[in-house]
């Protein structure tokens, strides 16, 4: 495949992991924020490829994983309804709530759809006008521009039967969260390469100035990766601390310009809950007053009691790269991609998930 | 003989009804009619014929036996028809038996509603795919259900088929040491139906890769006979299912190079497109033979000068390493382990 296969040379991969193993002199940490480069990490087996000095930790960018659960108990709940049409991106339908999942809630009879575009569920809004139409709209700053374009649009088309469930999550808030943790073990940055497509690279130098340390901007492939990890272990072995951007190809300096003015057109940055985290400051988008009408969280008053994670769960502390995966006691035990006790378990982007898929005990020492 | 000549050659017949009723599965009246509409035409055989509860047969030796259903959404796909999907997969679930295929029997479950032109258009593909496969439908049932208790038209089969002298396919056969071949690309048949069905339709000009793979097998057991130690067709769970089902059963190890895999780059984008793994996706016209390494050449060799099995190849092989575990090299040189999904495929985010 045109521009794909050429970041999958395995020359080049080559190339890079010997530039890696030839710098590299001491022990690092690295954490790749999103959670696309953890699931192309695991599954070109890239991990157990790496010189054993460099410990990669999965972080926070995994949308499904960490949207609350409150959240997912209220798709549900809406998608019950019996005017309701709920659309969802395919992952979070598996995703446990606290007491069933959307995939769940459809075999009992709820009218849940997966969809690629929020655009599809505005034209479903318009096909299907005695029915509510509700798009459960998680994501990062990737997925945002879509979904408020959704809102534009169904304004636009004067519906009246649209609405967007939004659960949307920032990522520099999250990488300050991490690094601000008194537990905090990470000491370079692998930047989400498609989140800085949209929103550029102003908002990470910041962060390179408050908390010194590298953060390389990376995109997706098996080369990116690895050139991304080059960058970010010859900044550490120099004792530079820079914000450099691997993935030029996709991100510039200002992102792209229209797709900001549709996110700042719809929402508007507020606190927000993450699963398995808590609560971080100005870290979510919400649906602005004047499009109220389009924000399922107003349109629709629902009042669920309250609702406690498993305890056996260190999500938190996984997401965070406290932990990793294999070393949380209910990892493959009680907790499995089929009986996920919590979200990373269950989308193939969440870390946990990851290391169930592509990794098990026989060769654990080789690819964790 | 294409599917698009027998289409041309049996059009559909002037009828007085245009859909499908209740009425037309009860049996009376309007049963007859939608029978002799030109069903038992277009199937035409010497059981069939007897239009009698069931048919007599006579089969030589061993006897292989199977039933399977077809639930497919849309009916009608780029590359075939559930009527065709019917046949072939019976057939080839035979054929994996070492079997060759003789006689099948086909039920319709269909929703009332649906009309007769596409349904004349499955039969059409029934037809199509038995004479291509040189089997006989002796026996049916059609039943009409009400709408919205079905999905236009379920299709469950059985086959009967008679055991080729030389099969010996048997999943403790496998040993240290076999290699593992694919007789085709993967992924085709899923992507072609993904590509129509709603909510998600794309432009592709891929298309099912439904067929029957009877007589290259037939081929395979005369030339290998013991040599081939299993065969197995790939459909639901793709490729890796299947892979870790006989990893699981046989105790055995499987090492897989991921850069032998055939797939079609239009096959391959779309998954990349959709967030999908080839591996997880479902076949219809490809099989994966388990054999002695002596004959792994010769084998490819044959396959590949068949059309079913022109682009073959080695994908893996058999290790007493990691008992019971599938290990996928990949591309760049990394593993990683291919396990059973936990339920159907769902899209990824982003």
């Amino acid at each position: 495949m045109k521009f794909l296969s050429e970041y999958r040379d395995p020359g080049l991969v080559q190339s890079y992991l010997e530039g890696i193993k030839a710098k590299v002199t001491r022990p690092w940490t690295i954490m790749e924020v999103c959670g696309g480069q953890t699931h192309s990490l695991v599954r070109n087996g890239l991990l157990n490829l790496l010189p054993k000095e460099v410990t990669m930790v999965h972080g926070p960018g995994c949308p499904v994983c960490v949207t609350p659960l409150s959240l997912i108990d209220k798709a549900i709940y809406l998608a019950t309804g019996k005017k309701v049409i709920l659309c969802s991106f395919g992952d979070m339908l598996r995703v446990p709530g606290s007491e069933k999942s959307l995939l769940q809630a459809k075999a009992e009879g709820a009218d849940v759809r997966i969809l690629y575009s929020p655009l599809e569920a505005v034209s479903l809004a318009e096909a299907n006008p005695g029915k509510q139409v509700v798009f459960f709209a998680v994501g990062f700053e990737t997925t945002a521009p879509a979904n408020a374009l959704s809102v534009i649009h169904a304004a636009r088309k004067q519906l009246d039967n649209y609405s967007i469930l939004a659960s949307h999550v920032l990522v520099p808030p999250a990488m300050r969260a991490v690094l601000s943790d008194e537990d905090n073990v990470i000491q370079g940055f692998l930047a989400a390469g498609h989140v800085c497509t949209i929103m550029g690279t102003r908002e990470y130098y910041p962060i390179v100035d408050t908390f010194q340390l590298p953060v390389v901007i990376t995109g997706f492939e098996p080369v990116d990766l690895l050139q991304g990890i080059f960058m970010t272990i010859k900044q550490l072995e120099s004792g530079e601390k820079k914000l450099e951007n691997q993935y030029s190809r996709m991100v510039k300096e200002e992102g792209n310009p229209e797709a900001i003015k549709v996110i700042q057109e719809v929402f508007e940055i507020k606190d927000r809950e993450w699963r398995g985290i808590g609560t971080i400051p100005g870290s979510g988008y919400e649906v602005r007053e004047e499009y109220a009408h389009f924000d399922a969280n107003r349109k629709f008053l629902v009042d669920l009691p309250g609702v406690e994670e498993s305890k056996e769960c260190i999500a938190g502390q996984v997401l965070k790269g406290i932990k990793k995966p294999h070393q949380c006691s209910q990892f493959g035990k009680k907790c499995t991609p089929a009986n996920p006790l919590g979200a990373p378990m269950v989308s193939s982007e969440g870390a946990c998930a990851a290391y169930y898929h592509f990794s098990n005990a026989n060769l654990e020492e080789e690819t964790v | 003989m294409s599917m698009m000549t027998m289409k041309l050659d049996c059009p559909l017949p002037k009828l007085d009804f245009e859909v499908i009723t209740l009425g037309h599965g009860s049996g009376g009246l309007l049963t007859h009619k939608l029978l002799e509409s030109g069903v038992f035409d277009l199937l035409k055989n010497d059981h069939l014929d007897a239009q009698h509860d069931g048919a007599i047969l006579n089969l030589k030796g061993k006897t292989a036996f199977t039933t399977d259903s077809f639930v497919i959404s849309p009916i009608i796909f780029p590359g075939g028809n559930i009527g065709e999907l019917a046949v072939n997969g019976t057939v080839n679930d035979l054929a994996m038996c070492g079997a060759l295929p003789k006689f099948l029997s086909l039920s319709f479950i269909i929703e009332e509603g649906l009309s007769m032109q596409e349904f004349w258009e499955v039969l059409v593909g029934v037809k199509y795919a038995a004479k291509t496969a040189g089997v006989q439908v002796v026996t049916g049932d059609t039943k009409v259900v009400e709408r919205g208790k079905g999905d236009k038209l379920f299709i469950n089969t059985t086959g009967l088929g008679e055991v080729h002298d030389q099969a010996n396919i048997d999943i403790k056969s496998i040993k240290e040491g076999d290699k593992i071949l694919v007789s085709g690309p993967v992924a085709t048949h899923g992507v072609a139906i993904m590509s129509v069905r709603e909510g998600l339709e794309f432009e592709t000009d891929v298309k099912s890769d439904t067929q029957s793979l009877h007589r290259v097998v037939a081929e395979l057991l005369e030339s290998f006979g013991k040599h081939i130690h299993l065969l197995r067709d790939p459909t639901r769970g793709g490729v890796a299912t299947v892979l870790k089902e006989i990893a699981t059963q046989s105790k055995l190890g499987m090492e897989i190079d991921q850069k032998a895999i055939p797939i079609h780059p239009g096959v391959e984008g779309a998954c990349e497109m959709l967030g999908l793994d080839p591996l997880y996706v479902a076949n219809e016209g490809i099989f994966i033979a388990i054999v002695d390494a002596q004959v792994e050449n010769e084998v490819l060799d044959v396959l590949k000068g068949t059309v079913e099995g022109s682009d073959a190849n080695c994908i893996g092989a058999i290790t007493l390493e990691h008992p019971t575990q599938v290990v996928l090299k990949s591309a760049i040189g990394g593993k990683r382990v291919l396990n059973l999904l936990p339920g159907e495929q769902l899209p990824r985010i982003c």
